[in-house]
């Protein structure tokens, strides 16, 4: 059914012809691999250091995870900007709303429950 | 070496579960025996059993919907009558009984009617209407089909070994926790709703990836109709919210066999997180029922209003804000649960605001009605009656999304008056309207009018006798799930829902006619061009029953309602050059897998573990087995397509040509 993937402008979002980018083959594999043994060995080797000021170890780990994430999203899940991805992009964002809307929204919901609920305990010791 | 399980299971001290029960597998027996002693054994395996058509498998998923219906139906009216005679008297049904009644009701309706049904429409006609030959995922789709009707046998198994849950349609803990109900009725709920919750997720992910990558040379998605739309929609919310629920089962799965401690009330647990999960699954399921039913409407209203919907675009918007906001509002179900006022405000806000795009679908309607010539056949007095109905049902819904009317109106029986209404009202009249629209597209010929029309009215009138007195008890302080009561304001109100509920009975009753007649009169009732009601979609163009490739060619879509343009006048085109067609061959994967899937869920259920481990791997290796598969498709040879082409081609040019030019 390959002649439905191709007509005129009539192609939907993530339709068009595969093309051989530059986060195909083997090579971008390697360098996937490659960045993300980096990133980690810097990661266990910036948390037992003390060349950086102490303080500033936990951001340089959180930047750290964020670029692990980029580098796997774009060697390994081929989440690039170019036009066969755009399904994969919108896949992901919906995703990642999805996901950033039930974790704030449970933590928030839990967490505002909670303070409600003590503050029922609060007003019972006060009055004692 | 069988576990929990012994003769002590089987409730021989209650005959209603006993001989219903009985009643059926002997049926089922029966009907086994019919098939097997009259030869139909081998058509029903390779043709049916083992097909991977989507037009099948979309059949079996609505059939198993409707059979499940008339189970749920019982435990309805059983409910029904045992209130109605429950003031000052204990009822016919024992408090444990009447627990597990409204626990299956709630169940079966939910995931064994409602979801089934829309699959299995959506199943059935999406692909047709992209105008593509299958979808993307042929054996997948029915993997995920066998492992639904696996969760449906599980729970039916529970009438007459063990119990079912008495803990609700949604097992809130701590109820649902070991402490509480140490036996296996959760269980089964539980793993009947895990492995159906694995088929429903599988054919999602098969449905959204079918929408997305599979279409018709020009059908873009805005030209899509409008079912495929709210059918993207639908099954983007399943693979979203599915494994949510699979993961919060899970977690209690965890509680009660292994004793974490996620839900129960010591140990760190925390009974709200289970409110908060399940309810954020629980209220995108409720759009993920009710999308696919408002794509029904808009096609059903469009064809017969012999126009084009009216605001298409405004349409897919509105669908498709649904999609997301549907995904903000869960707080609604537990507003009662002690958050704040600021929560509460939020949730409150959102779930009123959802009502806006819904309001826009109901707006597009009734303009895609005015001016057209409505045409009232079944299909469309379901979807009028749906209009009528779901605006009552739309409006207590805004109502109870207003926290302080809802600390009011809580648990009581308003709520499930509230919900039954866009239930039965906005989703199973959907369901209806689909059924009898598609039918002569799936088997070729039409149902009895009449007939459909005596059974709308029995269930138009039967909802709004049974449940407008629920909203009038719900006001007068009546809870939901009372095994009895003494309040004798209450009394005469429930005997008028127990009458509609009869009456519901009544529509039910003429469906089940309805389709026998039709059947024995499917000559005089058939459908020869397979364009019996004027319709506009793609599926339309092809025969009933469509043939196994579904378009002997791929038609060429140049705008919205394709098939409507094609059939003007001047746009006759000539015949066209057939070629052979690869269709997937059929496997026996997804029956296998289920049939593993019964005895492992079965023997989890009742701790029999060697059983539980050799049906996984049985299941295991069913997917080893098919993925070493040599051959995945056949052909079908461009004679077969040509000779079966030609034969639509010339009933269609000998039919009295209805198409008239309206708008």
């Amino acid at each position: 059914m390959s002649d439905m993937k191709r007509h005129g402008n009539d192609v939907a979002p993530g339709d068009g012809p595969l093309d051989e980018g530059d986060t195909e083959g083997v090579g971008a594999y390697l360098v996937g691999l490659a960045l993300a043994v980096l990133l980690t060995g810097v990661a266990f080797f910036i948390e037992g250091t003390n060349l950086v000021w102490g303080p500033s170890i936990p951001v340089a780990l959180i930047v750290l995870a964020i670029a692990q994430m980029g580098v796997h999203l774009v060697f390994f899940l081929h989440i690039t900007s170019g036009p066969d991805s755009i399904n994969n992009v919108m896949a992901l964002a919906f995703g990642v709303l999805i996901v950033m809307l039930l974790i704030g929204g449970s933590l928030w919901i839990m967490s505002n429950l909670n303070h409600n609920m003590m503050s029922g305990d609060r007003t019972m010791q006060m009055a004692r | 070496m069988l576990g929990k399980l012994t003769w002590g299971a089987i409730p021989f001290d209650q005959p209603i579960p006993l001989i219903a029960g009985g009643l059926v597998g002997v049926g089922l027996l029966c009907l086994l025996a019919l098939v097997v002693l009259k030869g139909w054994f081998p058509y029903v395996w390779r043709e049916w059993i083992t097909s991977v058509d989507h037009k099948r498998i979309g059949v079996m998923y609505t059939l198993l919907a409707m059979t499940m219906l008339l189970r749920g139906f019982t435990d309805a009216i059983m409910m029904r009558t045992q209130q109605a005679l429950a003031f000052r008297a204990p009822g016919y049904l024992p408090p444990e009984h009447y627990d597990q009644i409204f626990a299956a009701h709630g169940t079966m309706m939910i995931f064994f009617v409602a979801m089934p049904f829309m699959i299995g429409l959506m199943n059935f006609v999406v692909p047709l209407q992209l105008g593509i030959r299958d979808v993307a995922f042929p054996t997948l789709n029915s993997v995920g089909f066998w492992l639904t009707a696996t969760g449906a046998l599980l729970a039916n198994i529970s009438l007459v070994v063990g119990e079912f849950s008495r803990a609700t349609w949604l097992p809130f803990p701590p109820l649902s926790e070991l402490a509480y109900s140490p036996g296996v009725g959760v269980d089964y709920y539980l793993w009947a709703i895990e492995i159906s919750g694995a088929g429903t997720l599988v054919s999602g992910i098969n449905l959204v990836t079918t929408i997305l990558k599979m279409h018709a040379p020009g059908m873009t998605y805005f030209r899509m109709p409008i079912f495929c739309w709210t059918t993207l929609a639908s099954n983007l919310l399943i693979v979203a919210a599915f494994p949510l629920l699979t993961a919060t089962l899970a977690m209690l799965l965890l509680d009660r066999y292994l004793g974490f401690h996620f839900f129960t009330n010591e140990g760190g647990g925390n009974v709200m997180m289970f409110m908060n999960l399940i309810w954020a699954w629980g209220h995108p399921e409720i759009y993920i029922l009710i999308l696919p039913a408002f794509g029904i409407y808009s096609e059903v209203i469009s064809t017969f209003s012999r126009k084009p919907i009216f605001g298409y675009r405004s349409m897919v918007a509105a669908t498709m804000a649904i999609c997301l906001l549907s995904f903000t509002v869960w707080l609604h179900h537990f507003f009662t649960m002690g958050a704040g006022a600021d929560v509460n405000a939020v949730f409150g806000i959102a779930s009123s605001i959802i009502a806006v795009p819904t309001g826009v679908k109901l707006f597009n309607w009734m303009f895609t009605l005015f001016g057209g010539r409505i045409v009232f056949a079944p299909p469309m007095l379901w979807s009028m009656g749906f209009l009528v109905t779901f605006i009552i049902g739309g409006m207590t819904g805004v109502l109870l999304a207003v926290p302080p009317a809802d600390f009011v109106l809580h648990n009581s029986l308003f709520l499930v008056a509230h919900f039954h209404n866009v239930l039965i009202g906005g989703l199973l009249f959907g369901a209806f309207a689909g059924y009898t629209f598609w039918f002569p597209k799936a088997f070729g010929f039409r149902l009895h009018e009449g007939l459909g029309k005596a059974a709308f009215w029995c269930w138009f009138i039967g909802f709004y006798v049974a449940f407008m007195p629920l909203y009038v008890l719900g006001l007068m302080g009546m809870t939901r799930r009372m095994q009895h009561y003494d309040v004798p304001e209450w009394h005469p109100w429930l005997l008028i829902a127990a009458a509609g509920a009869v009456i519901i009975l009544a529509g039910i009753v003429l469906q089940i006619v309805q389709l026998v007649v039709s059947f024995r009169r499917r000559d005089e009732l058939r459908d020869v061009t397979g364009d019996p009601w004027n319709g506009r979609s793609l599926e339309w163009s092809t025969a009933s029953p469509p043939p196994a490739f579904n378009f002997a060619v791929l038609p060429q879509v140049g705008g919205l309602d394709a098939y409507w343009a094609m059939k003007q006048p001047g746009e006759h085109t000539k015949e066209p050059a057939y070629a052979d067609i690869e269709m997937p061959v059929n496997s026996p994967t997804g029956f296998i897998c289920a049939f593993f899937a019964t005895f492992m869920g079965f023997a989890l259920i009742w701790h029999i573990w060697w059983l539980a481990i050799l049906s996984a791997a049985g299941a295991y290796a069913t997917f080893v087995v098919f993925a070493w598969r040599d051959r995945d498709e056949y052909t079908i040879p461009a004679a077969t397509v040509a000779y079966l082409d030609r034969t639509n081609r010339r009933a269609r040019e000998a039919a009295p040509v209805s198409i008239t030019a309206a708008p």
